[in-house]
C-alpha cells in the first residue's frame, strides 16, 4: 500500500502499466500556477466549444477568428468591447464581493434591472426637470440606481439573516420579479407612443462618452466608451480596499473562510450578510444605471443580455480578485460583442457554460497533484 | 373562466414541477445539491421536441430527453463528487451549459411544424367523482398519471426500502455509510443521474404535453429554479413536494387564464381584463410565492428542527475526518 493510501487520501489505481496517483498538495503551489491552470482550462473549453460548433455545422476557426476580429480588430471595435465590459466589471465585482463571504448572490441581473429602473425614475418620474444640468442629473441617477440595486440586494440579505432562507433561490426569483417590474413601467407608464420603450433621456442625463471629446482630440471621434468605465475602475479599487485593507473586509473574508470561527470571534454574521448583499446589489444597480445612462439612453426591455449571470463566471474566473475582474470582463465583453453576429445565437452562452465547467473542474489541480508512477513502486 | 378547467390544466402544469422536484429531491437526499435543474430541463425539452420531430414518435422524444439530461447531469456529478468542487458553482455551471447547448442545438426548432404529442386520456369511473374527477382524472396527459404513481413510489422507496435507507445514509452520514460497505461515490453518481433523468422527463413533459413546442429559454421560464425552491419547502419529503408542485402549477395556470374573461364569477368586472398591464404583476406571483414559501419552509424547519440532509453540499473524501 502506498503512503498516500496510508494517509487515507484519495487514491486511484487503474490496471495500466503505470498508476495514476492523486496526492493532496501540502504546500502552496507557485504563484504562477493558478493562472496557468485557468488558462489551460479556457483553452480546453474553447476546444470543446469548437468541437460542438463543428458538430452543428459551423466552422470553429472562423467563429473564433470572427470573435477576435470583431472585438479587438480596431480602436473602434475595441471601444465597443470596453462598452460591453463596463457593466460586466460592475456585476463581476458585485458577485466577487458576495462570493468572498460565500453568499451566493446570483441576482445581479435583477439588481441591474432595478438599478436601471431607479436611475430612470430620476428622468421619467420625473424627479428632476428635463432641463436640469448634467452635474445634477448624473449624480442623482447614480444615487438612485445604487439605492434601487441595494434595496433589491437587501431583501434576500434580510431573509437570509433573519430566517435563514436560501439566498440562491431568493436572489434568482427576484431576477424574474425585477424584469416584470421594469416591463410594467416600460409598457404601461413610461411608454413612448405605445412602443415598448420610454422616451429618450435628455442629453444632460447621458454619461459623457469619449466621442464627446472629439472636438479637442479628433482621434476619439465615434468611440462609444463612456464614463461607466470609470465607475467600474473606481469600484474595483474600492472593493479591493474594502476586502483587503479594511477591518470590514477582514470580517467578510473570515466569515467566508470559516463562519464558526467568525462567530466565536464575535463577528455579527447577520449584519454582515445584509450589508454585503446591499453593497453587492448596489454595484449591480450601478451597472444598470451606467447601461441606460451610458448606452441605451432610455428604459427599455432587454437592457441586459444576461450580464448578471456572466458576472458569476467572471467572478469565478478572476478568483474573486477585483483587479482580475477588470481583465476577465474585457475578454467576456469581446465574447458578447462578437457573439451577437455568430450563428447559432446560443454559441456565446454555450461557450460561457463550457468555460465555467472547465474552470471549476480545473480547481482540482490546485488542491491535488497528479503523479504518474511505475507499477513497481505501488505494488 | 371555469375554475375546474383551470385546476385541470394546473395539475398538468404542476406535473412538470413535480418531476423536476422529485428528481432534485433524490439528488439532495444523497447529499448532492444540483442547481443545474433549469439547464437539464432545457436539455430535456429540446431533445424531446427535436427527436419527436425527427422520428415522428413522442415516446422516442421522452426517452431521448431522459438520456440527454441524465448524461449532462453526470458532468455535475463528476465535478462535485470526484473533483470535490463547490456544488453551488458547479450546479450554476451546469445551468449555463445546459441552457447554452440547448439553445445551440435547438436553433430553428420552433419552426419545425406540428408533431404528434403524448396521448391524453381519462380514467374510467374515477373521472366521474364530482369536482376531483374532472380535475385529476379527465383528459389528462399520460405524464400526469405517471406523476400520481411516482409520488407514493418515491415516498415508499425512500422511507421503506433498503436502497432508500442507503440513500438517506449517504446523504446524512456518508462516513458511516462507507464503513458499512455502501459505495458512497457510486450511489451519489446514481442519484444525480436519477435527478437528471427526472429533469429530462420534466422538460419532455413541457415540450411534448403541457405547452408543446420549443421556445428557447422561455420553454422553462425558471421552473427548474422553482423546483429547487420547492425541494426546500417540501423539506425533502416527496408527498409535500407533490402538494407544492400542484399548488404552483395551479397558480401558473390561474395567472394565464385570469386575464381572459371580461367578467369574473358572473358578476365582478375583471380588473385584469380592463388593465392588461397588471398582467406583469401577475407574472411576478409564482416567483414571489416561491420566496414566501421558502420563508415559511425555513421558519418551520427552524421550529421543528428539521433540516436538510446533513451532508448536503459537502464533498465526501474517503478517510478524511468530518461528516
Amino acid at each position: 500500500m502506498s503512503e498516500a493510501e496510508h494517509d487515507g487520501k484519495v487514491s486511484h489505481s487503474f490496471s495500466l502499466p503505470f498508476s495514476i496517483r492523486l496526492e493532496p498538495r501540502l504546500e502552496e503551489p507557485p504563484r504562477w500556477f493558478p493562472a496557468v491552470v485557468s488558462l489551460s482550462a479556457i483553452i480546453v473549453a474553447l476546444t470543446l466549444g469548437g468541437v460542438i460548433i463543428a458538430m452543428v455545422g459551423g466552422n470553429p476557426f472562423r467563429s473564433y477568428a470572427h470573435i477576435a476580429q470583431a472585438s479587438f480588430g480596431s480602436l473602434g471595435v475595441f471601444s465597443d468591447t470596453i462598452v460591453k465590459a463596463t457593466p460586466l466589471i460592475l456585476v463581476g465585482l458585485a458577485c466577487s464581493l458576495a462570493f468572498r463571504m460565500r453568499l451566493w448572490n446570483i441576482g445581479a441581473e435583477g439588481q441591474l434591472y432595478l438599478g436601471a429602473f431607479g436611475a430612470s425614475v430620476v428622468v421619467l418620474a420625473p424627479l428632476l426637470p428635463a432641463d436640469s444640468p448634467s452635474w445634477l442629473f448624473i449624480p442623482a441617477m447614480l444615487i438612485m440606481g445604487v439605492l434601487a440595486g441595494a434595496l433589491w440586494g437587501f431583501i434576500p440579505g434580510f431573509l437570509k439573516a433573519r430566517y435563514n432562507v436560501n439566498e440562491i433561490i431568493t436572489t434568482l426569483m427576484m431576477n424574474y420579479i425585477a424584469v416584470a417590474w421594469n416591463n410594467y413601467f416600460i409598457f404601461a407608464v413610461w411608454t413612448e407612443g405605445g412602443f415598448q420603450m420610454s422616451p429618450v433621456f435628455p442629453r444632460a442625463a447621458w454619461l459623457p462618452r469619449l466621442t464627446d471629446l472629439a472636438g479637442q482630440y479628433p482621434f476619439l471621434g465615434g468611440l462609444t466608451t463612456h464614463m461607466g468605465l470609470l465607475f467600474g475602475l473606481i469600484a474595483a479599487v474600492v472593493v479591493w480596499f474594502i476586502l483587503y485593507r479594511s477591518q470590514w473586509g477582514y470580517e467578510i473574508r473570515l466569515i467566508g473562510d470559516n463562519p464558526t470561527a467568525a462567530r466565536y470571534a464575535g463577528i455579527n454574521i447577520a449584519r454582515n450578510t445584509i450589508l454585503v448583499m446591499m453593497l453587492s446589489g448596489a454595484l449591480a444597480g450601478l451597472a444598470g444605471m451606467s447601461e441606460i445612462s451610458g448606452v441605451v439612453h432610455r428604459l427599455q426591455e432587454r437592457i441586459s443580455p444576461g450580464y448578471g449571470f456572466t458576472g458569476i463566471i467572471i467572478a469565478w474566473l478572476a478568483k474573486l480578485n477585483p483587479f482580475a475582474v477588470i481583465l476577465v470582463s474585457i475578454l467576456f465583453g469581446a465574447l458578447l460583442l462578437a457573439g451577437r453576429e455568430i450563428q447559432p445565437s446560443g454559441i456565446p452562452k454555450m461557450i460561457q457554460g463550457i468555460i465555467l465547467v472547465c474552470l471549476i473542474g480545473s480547481d482540482f489541480l490546485l488542491r491535488y497533484r497528479i503523479r504518474i508512477v511505475g507499477r513497481k513502486e505501488t505494488a | 373562466m371555469d375554475l375546474i378547467v383551470v385546476l385541470q390544466a394546473g395539475v398538468a402544469s404542476g406535473t412538470v414541477l413535480l418531476f423536476a422536484t422529485l428528481g432534485e429531491l433524490f439528488a439532495e437526499r444523497s447529499g448532492v445539491l444540483n442547481l443545474g435543474v433549469e439547464g437539464m430541463m432545457l436539455i430535456g425539452a429540446m431533445s424531446a421536441y427535436s427527436i419527436a420531430v425527427m422520428f415522428g414518435n413522442p415516446w422516442l422524444g421522452v426517452l431521448a430527453a431522459m438520456i440527454a439530461a441524465g448524461a449532462i447531469s453526470q458532468v455535475h456529478a463528476f465535478i462535485s463528487i470526484h473533483l470535490q468542487a463547490d456544488q453551488v458553482v458547479s450546479g450554476l455551471a451546469l445551468t449555463f451549459l445546459g441552457t447554452g447547448i440547448s439553445l445551440v442545438l435547438g436553433e430553428g426548432l420552433s419552426k419545425a411544424g406540428t408533431i404528434s404529442l403524448l396521448p391524453n386520456f381519462s380514467i374510467p369511473l374515477l373521472e366521474l367523482i364530482p369536482v376531483l374527477g374532472p380535475i385529476f382524472f379527465k383528459n389528462q396527459s399520460i405524464m400526469v398519471y405517471l406523476g400520481y404513481l411516482l409520488v407514493p413510489a418515491a415516498w415508499f422507496y425512500i422511507n421503506r426500502t433498503r436502497p432508500g435507507m442507503h440513500l438517506r445514509a449517504v446523504g446524512e452520514y456518508p462516513a458511516a455509510a462507507d464503513a458499512l460497505g455502501i459505495n458512497v461515490y457510486r450511489l451519489r453518481y446514481f442519484y444525480v443521474f436519477v435527478g437528471g433523468v427526472m429533469a429530462g422527463l420534466a422538460g419532455a413533459s413541457i415540450s411534448l404535453a403541457v405547452s408543446p413546442g420549443w421556445f428557447s429559454e422561455l420553454t422553462t421560464a425558471g421552473q427548474g429554479w422553482i423546483a429547487v425552491g420547492l425541494v426546500i419547502f417540501a423539506q425533502w419529503d416527496p408527498v409535500r413536494a407533490a402538494f407544492g408542485s400542484y399548488a404552483f402549477g395551479a397558480l401558473r395556470r390561474l395567472i394565464l387564464d385570469i386575464q381572459g374573461p371580461m367578467v369574473l364569477f358572473g358578476r365582478i368586472n375583471n380588473p385584469f381584463y380592463y388593465n392588461p398591464y397588471w398582467g406583469f404583476f401577475l407574472q411576478m406571483l409564482p416567483y414571489a410565492f416561491t420566496i414566501i414559501v421558502l420563508v415559511i419552509g425555513s421558519r418551520e424547519a427552524i421550529r421543528k428542527r428539521i433540516g436538510a440532509p446533513a451532508a448536503l453540499g459537502l464533498p465526501y473524501i474517503r478517510g478524511e475526518r468530518g461528516l
